[in-house]
């Protein structure tokens, strides 16, 4: 029998202490775990969403409302530009995804206005077909502007979170216009997705006071539009609103929910950096006794009267709000503005008692399915079993220790995986023991027969087990959420019950083997 | 103590002779699971369909028709209540709203407010169609790379030959087992395709025991029919392929049992994929060998470890 060197059991032993000490900070409670000294493992493993409860949202930003935003900024720029130069155009409008074009009516002006389109902005590139010029925004300029609204959305998005107080978000940016949120034990992911779901722009306008007397189902007059009011209970449902902004979101510092001294309804105090105050104040002087907008996302949340200047830079919102929103509107205006709206592909929130409950119905199931395979191992194969059921469970430490070391995320269907492991990881030394019980049967020496069972065994071993593993990668490489923690466990589990199965075994044999010298083997 | 014996070692089934009965009833199989799959389809689950899952508990008993009067009021168009586990726990689903992602939202809002106070929201999962649609594709992919992969694997390691058994093995698993899903009506979701893909791998595995004592006893005897060959490499693997069935089958009871309503569908797939999968390994990877055109010449230049006998 080819005796174990000594550094191959101290290798053998200390792998498999190892697998005890890391896998043991999962067995004892905070309390205790403080009293660890800390040089002693202290990792846990972290459980996934669906056990610990809270929300996942795979959300997509609009980034192409951003690229339509500059398009249509730089329409209103050739506009201005032409017009300034007197040459007359038509047909100015946007040109596919990426351009503005506009029809020259002059064919001798059409070289002179493409200088001057040129000059708009260094990022464009401009081309003439005819009369009509093409003012195409550059390939480079368009994915830094989306990269940068992308960026700024996770930013937003961080912020926003944050201020709700949720414990250790996760925010990740994924592809090109998404974004991961993961949120471990939020209690209520409906608020959240609301406060997602805005883009929260915010700006001050004048209303035009023609809106009074005139039908909101017509075409707004020049430089005005019509736009919903959020409450049309206290006012007219439609406002008529100058296009112009007064101040816009940008320049707000601060805000802070409260509630109105005399009427005690809950409102949002607002304060601008100096540049909107600045601005604020003029407006506001230039406009006493007029009503404004305050507008959010195209909706009018108030209109209140300007009874004098504004010049000190605050003010206040009070448009018949709950508390509820009066604090998510101040947080909103706080986080800023996302460059583009936001969408949600996909949810899925768990409660904690849900998680809790599948914690509970795990253990149980892994604890049962592991006293059927050990008992049924004794019973198959006797002291040989017993001493492939003590490897098992160091294999099922080491699995933990494996995850706790990697900080890998446990889920259900990776539980799953664990018990899985537990009725497969034995297959191993099913072979081994077939393959010994063969070679006693064909007139072998116990020490041959073990020595040639394992030998033997080995190559339908790995072969067994690499086909397995080539799934579980693949698994790993196209899953999603919890899957992926199946495929982890089922990956651990393999390479970890090679090594309990294979050599931990080996070990224990071969010292029982030592001690007892049998003539016959007992299996 | 003697161990019990499940299977005794000199036990010799004739599986090969009776090939004939298992490539019938295999074929029956996998065309009654084809049948079935096109009249009854597969009930995709939110994960491939799209739409709005919630688990709720209520304080008491459920009423579920009066709820089901209630969320039909909404006109969210298809929406199914069932019990299941305990008469507390309420599963709602609601088919794919028309619109965008935010009237999928409007939607769970809606009914979170008619359901009303005293509802414990267990659950929530909301999948809209771009991510279910990347979801199934990820799903057929990774089936598809898997069996790939494991053809090229077992192409290596063995003859072609091998590899092709091993594949239409596989493949007969993989269809009565989306058979048998089409024909009890189970949920079909991510959980389920990695069921798929482990079976796959269980299956494999099944198999490359068998196949690994068949090349070794290739090379050993030299003249034996292939037929006699065959089926001494099935019995003799046939205690193994037993135990190791019977223990991850065991686990896998346990699971299904206790492990919760989510493990169940995922534990009874794979319950189903170990008796499916060790079956075909004995009884349609190994006869079909023979009408692959084994030569012995091909099996001896695979691996430098010819097997000497028992020295």
């Amino acid at each position: 029998m080819a005796r174990f060197s000594k550094p191959k059991i101290a290798f053998i032993v200390l792998v498999s202490l190892g697998g005890l000490l890391f896998a043991a900070p999962n067995f004892i409670d905070s309390k205790t775990d403080a009293a660890v000294p800390d040089w002693l493992p202290h990792k846990q493993i972290s459980l996934g969403l669906d056990l610990q409860g809270g929300s996942h949202l795979l959300l997509e930003v609009e980034v192409n409302t951003v690229i339509r935003d500059q398009l249509e900024a730089l329409v209103d720029e050739v506009r201005a530009e032409l017009r300034k130069a007197r040459i007359r155009y038509h047909g100015l409008g946007r040109d596919g995804a990426s351009g503005v074009k506009v029809t020259i009516r002059d064919a001798t002006k059409t070289e002179e206005a493409r200088g001057l389109l040129r000059k708009l902005d260094a990022q464009t590139t401009t081309s003439t077909d005819g009369n009509t010029i093409h003012v195409t925004l550059q390939e480079s300029a368009i994915r830094d502007r989306r990269n940068a609204a992308m960026n700024q959305s996770v930013e937003i998005v961080r912020r926003r979170i944050d201020q709700t107080g949720t414990r250790e978000p996760t925010i990740q940016r994924q592809g090109d216009d998404r974004i991961l949120v993961q949120l471990p034990g939020v209690k209520d992911p409906e608020r959240i997705k609301r406060l997602l779901g805005k883009t929260a722009k915010m700006t001050f306008r004048l209303t035009d006071e023609r809106g009074a007397s005139l039908d909101p189902s017509r075409p707004a007059p020049a430089g005005s539009q019509w736009m919903p009011s959020t409450d049309s209970r206290s006012g007219p449902a439609m406002f008529l609103v100058k296009k112009r902004v007064m101040v816009s979101g940008e320049d707000l510092v601060d805000s802070q929910p409260g509630f109105d001294q005399r009427s005690g309804q809950p409102i949002v105090n607002f304060r601008f950096n100096t540049r909107g105050a600045k601005k604020f104040g003029a407006a506001t002087a230039a406009n006493v006794d007029k009503p404004f907008a305050i507008v959010l996302d195209n909706k009018v949340i108030s209109a209140p009267v300007i009874r004098e200047p504004i010049l000190g830079g605050s003010g206040q919102i009070s448009g018949s709000f709950t508390v509820q929103e009066a604090n998510d509107l101040a947080l909103l205006l706080r986080a800023g503005a996302l460059p583009a709206p936001l969408v949600i592909l996909e949810e899925r929130s768990v409660g904690p008692g849900l998680g809790a409950d599948s914690v509970a119905s795990g253990k149980i199931a892994s604890g049962i399915g592991m006293v059927l395979v050990v008992v049924f191992m004794i019973a198959g194969y006797g002291i040989f079993g017993l001493m492939t059921d003590l490897a098992l469970i160091v294999n099922v430490f080491l699995i933990l220790a494996v995850l706790s070391v990697m900080q890998a995320t446990l889920t259900l269907p990776g539980i799953a995986g664990i018990v899985l492991t537990i009725g497969m990881a034995v297959d191993s030394n099913v072979l081994i023991f077939e393959r010994i019980r063969e070679e006693v049967r064909g007139g072998m020496g116990p020490i041959s027969a073990i020595d040639s069972g394992y030998k033997r065994a080995f190559t339908t071993i790995i072969d067994a087990n690499l086909t397995t593993f080539i799934a579980a990668v693949l698994l790993y490489a196209f899953g999603s959420g919890p899957i992926r923690g199946f495929a982890v466990t089922l990956a651990v589990g393999i390479v970890t019950s090679l090594f309990t199965s294979v050599m931990l075994t080996r070990l224990f044999i071969e010292i029982w083997y030592q001690r007892k010298q049998p003539k016959e083997l007992p299996i | 103590m003697r161990p019990l014996r499940l299977i005794p070692h000199d036990l010799d089934l004739g599986f090969i002779g009776k090939r004939k009965y298992f490539f019938v009833f295999s074929s029956v199989l996998v065309l009654l699971s084809i049948i079935v799959f096109l009249i009854n389809g597969l009930s995709y689950g939110i994960d491939f369909k799209g739409g709005i899952m919630i688990e709720i508990r209520t304080e008491k008993a459920a009423d579920i028709a009066s709820m089901r009067k209630a969320l039909r009021g909404l006109q969210l168009g298809e929406v199914a209540l069932q019990t299941f586990g305990q008469p507390n726990d309420v599963l709602i689903r609601i088919q794919r709203q028309d619109g965008g992602a935010q009237e999928q939202q409007q939607a769970v809002q809606k009914i979170k407010d008619v359901l009303g106070q005293g509802i414990e929201y267990r659950r929530t999962e909301f999948v809209g169609p771009k991510v279910s649609s990347e979801l199934f594709l990820d799903g057929v992919l990774a089936v598809t790379l898997a069996i790939g992969a494991i053809l090229i694997y077992v192409w290596f390691r063995f003859e072609w030959q091998f590899g092709l058994g091993a594949v239409i093995a596989l493949t007969h698993d993989v269809i009565s087992t989306i058979g048998i899903f089409a024909l009890l009506g189970l949920e079909f979701n991510l959980t389920t395709v990695a069921a798929v893909l482990t079976i796959a791998g269980y299956s494999i595995n099944d198999t490359v025991v068998v196949f690994d004592r068949v090349r070794e006893n290739l090379r050993k005897y030299k003249t034996m029919p292939l037929e006699e060959l065959f089926n001494n490499s099935i019995n003799q693997t046939l205690s193994r392929t037993v135990i190791t069935s019977l223990t991850t089958l065991l686990a896998l009871f346990a699971l299904y049992s206790l492990g919760g309503p989510v493990i169940q569908d995922f534990s009874f797939a794979m319950i189903w994929g170990i008796i499916v999968g060790t079956y075909s390994s004995i009884c349609v990877a190994v006869p079909l060998m023979l009408y692959m055109n084994l030569t012995r010449r091909t099996t001896l230049t695979g691996d430098a470890d010819t097997a000497s006998g028992t020295s």
